[in-house]
């Protein structure tokens, strides 16, 4: 094998593509061989690092030397001094936001060091278009075991004793799951994985698709040995197109190398996979609904029991798990379930993937122990809220989640706790808020995303979603009543109870946990008409302050409407009549001379 | 046989049978709108939901898809059934006001407003012509379209089908296509004619002669109550 003196791992995930990360691959390359250097060093594309606010990264190994905010300018600097000259450069290393002296180390940057990485071990460091990478970092190890030295039962027990619980967001333990379907007689059996992510803000099934497809294979197969499944899918959103071509690229490699198709390993076990497309619902999540959307129909959820276990796919007991469960599954078998159980907390074993996302300085993916408190996920590796402005709520669980005040922030990150606070774990979206956003506002933006989203099977799911979200958006236009908010818990609570799926029983969370947490901002709005934090439009108006307004003209440009008057150097005036409220001229305002108003302060005024 | 406890009583099911069933022939009654005994239960009204299970991991599930399981807890007519059942019933009264069967379902229930602005689409999606079509008929001409706010139920492409022989049970089937009788309040929401309303045909006959169904069921010839 060729041996390199450094490699330079390109992040490939999703962020940084789209941020032009195959641009300076390319450029890293062309730099390379116009140095000769093509024998000593090695550009590899790799899976989502996770620090998707600083991509492109990329990163020097054996050195660990960490670069970020990538230009294609900047490439040729970059390999002269550091692989010519041997001096890392650092202006193009992470500056932590209140310091001025760079990290030149990864393991060394605080977003890094506090996570426990295990499902996403193999991200940036291999390719996860070679198999022989996977393989290298100990991979299919754990297969091997469990195919050729482990009895299905065995590998159950291990699962069982581990304590792992499903990484979709309701926690089944994965072991009973397997268990149940196992006892049953019906054949052929099936597996498949849910990939199905549809949680705004959430990319963790996305980033280990595209960092680590083989991990899930391997999962996959250890799976099917456990129950005695034939065949599985691999069920990927339809607008995940990295994810998928890399799965397929790794089907492939794992068929080519005897990893996949008959007589796998030569232990005399079959086992094959194939991708299905997910055509974008949402519910689609839902395993039965999953399940019809597999067959061909339309994604509707059904009444569990019977569970998938006993009759799931074509009747046939079938096992569902998240992408995150399948690729947790090899590190157990491949490690032992005390380690595993060693992790975590009582009830919540392992790590648990999240993707912080919102008012947060540090945007990106990160896998991080159960247990640990928000504060820490907030303040230690987020970094913090940007702009020096404060914490107001972090939204855990996806749509159906819930919103935690600041209070809450020590609460510990697992299954109950947070189900306890009115939240859920979900599929580990994190969106953070600052003081900024408006309470009432949230809830309608996610109420809009579950109309549009319930399957509008259940009575109780498709019209109370509707007609929550018709109050809600009434409340964040002035017009709200007192007598809502009863109506609104009502809604929400029977909503809950009387739904048949996962959906419709969760859908109640975005009204029930604001109106527990942040109820004075619903009185604000209905009493008042005021929103505390200047959102909602209907309820303020823009003003142009005389004593800070420098005439500069930015705001007048930035008008789409042209409803600013004023000429240069002179103080400007908006015109209420024409103003369509989109906040472009205080965006645009570098003096803080445009100001919302409450509605009626104005006209007492 | 599958013992189980409904209401407090044991109650014994046969291999296959859901709680609807189970109710039915033990005489408890459980309303229901989507379900019809020669179709396919859908569970969509939640009308028939009970209550399963005890204490804080007690929940409702519809009775007309849930199976009979050994050893079961069921309550069909708990606070918490109530409470769901008459949100329903307001919930599909406000999406089809001129629906007799929700009609006569509020008086029944004791739902006397209706508390969101009415959208008179008159269709509360519950699936019954799409089930009678694809499974009696044969023909599958209808279905269901979209998701959540934007379902709907329609012939594909919203074309005239090719399959649909103008049989008609889809509108023999339907909840809302028979209209409500005409109480003295037609243009409100909801009528609750027979909560106050007597028919007057008692005054005539002693014994109950009225032709139509039972008497004042028809809507045409009642008079308020004298109290």
């Amino acid at each position: 094998m060729k041996q390199y003196r450094a490699h330079l791992l390109v992040c490939a995930g999703t962020g940084c593509v789209s941020c032009g990360s195959f641009k300076i691959k390319e450029a890293l390359e062309q730099e390379i061989l116009k140095r000769n250097l093509q024998d000593e060093v090695q550009v590899v594309a790799t899976g989502c690092n996770g620090f998707c606010e600083r991509g492109p990264i990329v990163m020097v190994q054996p050195d660990g030397i960490f670069y970020q905010l990538l230009k294609v300018e900047d490439v040729p600097h970059l390999v002269e001094e550091h692989l010519l000259k041997g001096r890392p450069v650092k202006k193009l290393m992470y500056v932590p936001p209140a310091e001025k002296q760079p990290v030149p180390k990864m393991k060394d940057i605080e977003f890094f060091k506090h996570q426990r990485l295990i499902v996403l071990r193999n991200r940036g460091r291999i390719d996860p278009e070679k198999i022989e990478e996977y393989i290298a970092f100990d991979g299919y190890e754990a297969m091997a075991k469990a195919l050729t030295g482990m009895t299905p039962q065995e590998i159950i027990d291990e699962i069982l004793f581990s304590g792992l619980r499903g990484r979709g967001g309701a926690g089944f333990p994965t072991g009973k799951k397997w268990a149940a379907c196992a006892k049953e007689k019906a054949t052929p059996k099936y597996l498949i994985c849910n990939g199905d992510e549809g949680d705004p803000g959430a990319f963790m099934d996305r980033s280990v698709l595209e960092a680590d497809p083989h991990a899930v294979l391997e999962g996959m197969v250890i799976g099917a040995k456990a129950i005695g499944a034939s065949k599985g899918f691999i069920y990927i959103r339809h607008e995940y197109p990295l994810a998928l071509k890399r799965m397929e690229i790794a089907i492939a490699q794992a068929q080519e190398n005897g990893l996949l198709g008959q007589d796998i390993l030569g232990s005399g076990f079959d086992f094959d996979l194939e991708i299905v497309q997910g055509a974008g619902a949402f519910v689609s999540g839902e395993e039965s609904a999953l399940i019809a959307s597999v067959e061909g129909r339309i994604a509707m959820p059904r009444q569990r029991p019977p569970y998938p276990a006993q009759k799931g796919l074509w009747g046939k007991p079938t096992v569902i798990n998240n992408v995150e469960t399948w690729a947790t599954v090899p590190n157990i078998i491949r490690r032992g379930a005390d380690w595993f159980q060693g992790l975590g907390t009582e009830t919540s074993k392992g790590t648990k993937i999240f993707a912080l996302v919102g008012k947060i300085a540090n945007t990106g993916l990160v896998e991080v122990p159960m247990g640990i408190t928000l504060r820490e996920i907030v303040y230690g590796i987020g970094g913090g809220i940007p702009d020096k402005r404060d914490f107001k709520a972090v939204q855990i669980g996806g749509p159906s989640g819930g919103c935690l005040p600041a209070k809450l922030l020590d609460l510990p990150v697992d299954y109950e706790s947070l189900t306890a606070a009115g939240a859920m774990m979900g599929s580990g979206g994190m969106i953070v808020m600052d003081d900024k956003t408006c309470m009432v506002d949230v809830a309608k933006y996610f109420l809009n995303f579950l109309q549009d989203e319930s399957c509008g099977k259940c009575v109780s799911c498709r019209e109370g979603t509707q007609r929550m979200y018709e109050i809600v958006k009434a409340i964040t236009e002035g017009k709200g009543k007192e007598s809502d908010l009863a109506m609104l818990e009502e809604l929400a609570k029977i909503t809950k109870d009387a739904s048949m799926c996962g959906l419709g029983q969760t859908a109640g969370n975005p009204v029930l946990t604001t109106l527990r947490y942040f109820r004075h901002e619903y009185e604000a709005h209905i009493l008042d008409k005021r929103c505390p934090a200047g959102v909602c439009k209907n309820l303020i108006r823009y003003v142009v302050l005389a004593e800070k307004c420098t005439g500069c003209q930015s705001c007048k440009k930035a008008c789409p409407n042209d409803c600013i008057k004023g000429t240069l150097k002179d103080i400007h005036l908006i015109d209420q009549s024409k103003c369509i409220k989109c906040g472009a001229c205080k965006e645009a305002c570098k003096f803080e001379a445009i100001e919302e108003q409450r509605e009626e302060a104005i006209q007492i005024i | 046989m599958i013992t189980f406890r409904m209401n407090g009583l044991e109650v014994k099911a046969e291999e296959g049978w859901t709680l609807l069933d189970t109710a039915k022939f033990y005489g408890l009654e459980i309303p229901t709108l989507c379900f019809h005994e020669g179709l396919t239960p859908h569970g969509g009204c939640r009308l028939c939901v009970v209550e399963i299970g005890e204490g804080l991991r007690s929940k409702l599930v519809s009775s007309c898809t849930y199976p009979a399981e050994e050893g079961l807890v069921v309550r069909t007519d708990s606070a918490r059934v109530w409470a769901s059942r008459r949100m329903m019933i307001e919930l599909m009264l406000a999406m089809a006001p001129g629906s007799k069967v929700l009609q006569d379902m509020a008086s029944q229930f004791n739902v006397t407003q209706v508390r969101f602005a009415l959208r008179n689409t008159e269709c509360v999606l519950c699936g019954l012509c799409t089930r009678i079509c694809a499974e009696q008929m044969d023909a599958s001409a209808i279905g269901f379209q979209q998701r959540g706010l934007k379902r709907k139920i329609s012939t594909p492409f919203d074309a005239r089908s090719e399959t649909c022989r103008l049989c008609g049970a889809c509108m023999y089937i339907c909840p809302a296509c028979q209209l409500r009788c005409q109480g003295p309040n037609a243009e409100t929401a909801i009528c609750n004619g027979c909560l106050t309303m007597e028919p007057t045909c008692l005054e005539h006959y002693d014994d109950l002669q009225c032709w139509m169904y039972d008497a004042g069921r028809c809507g045409t010839c009642v008079q308020e109550k004298k109290s």
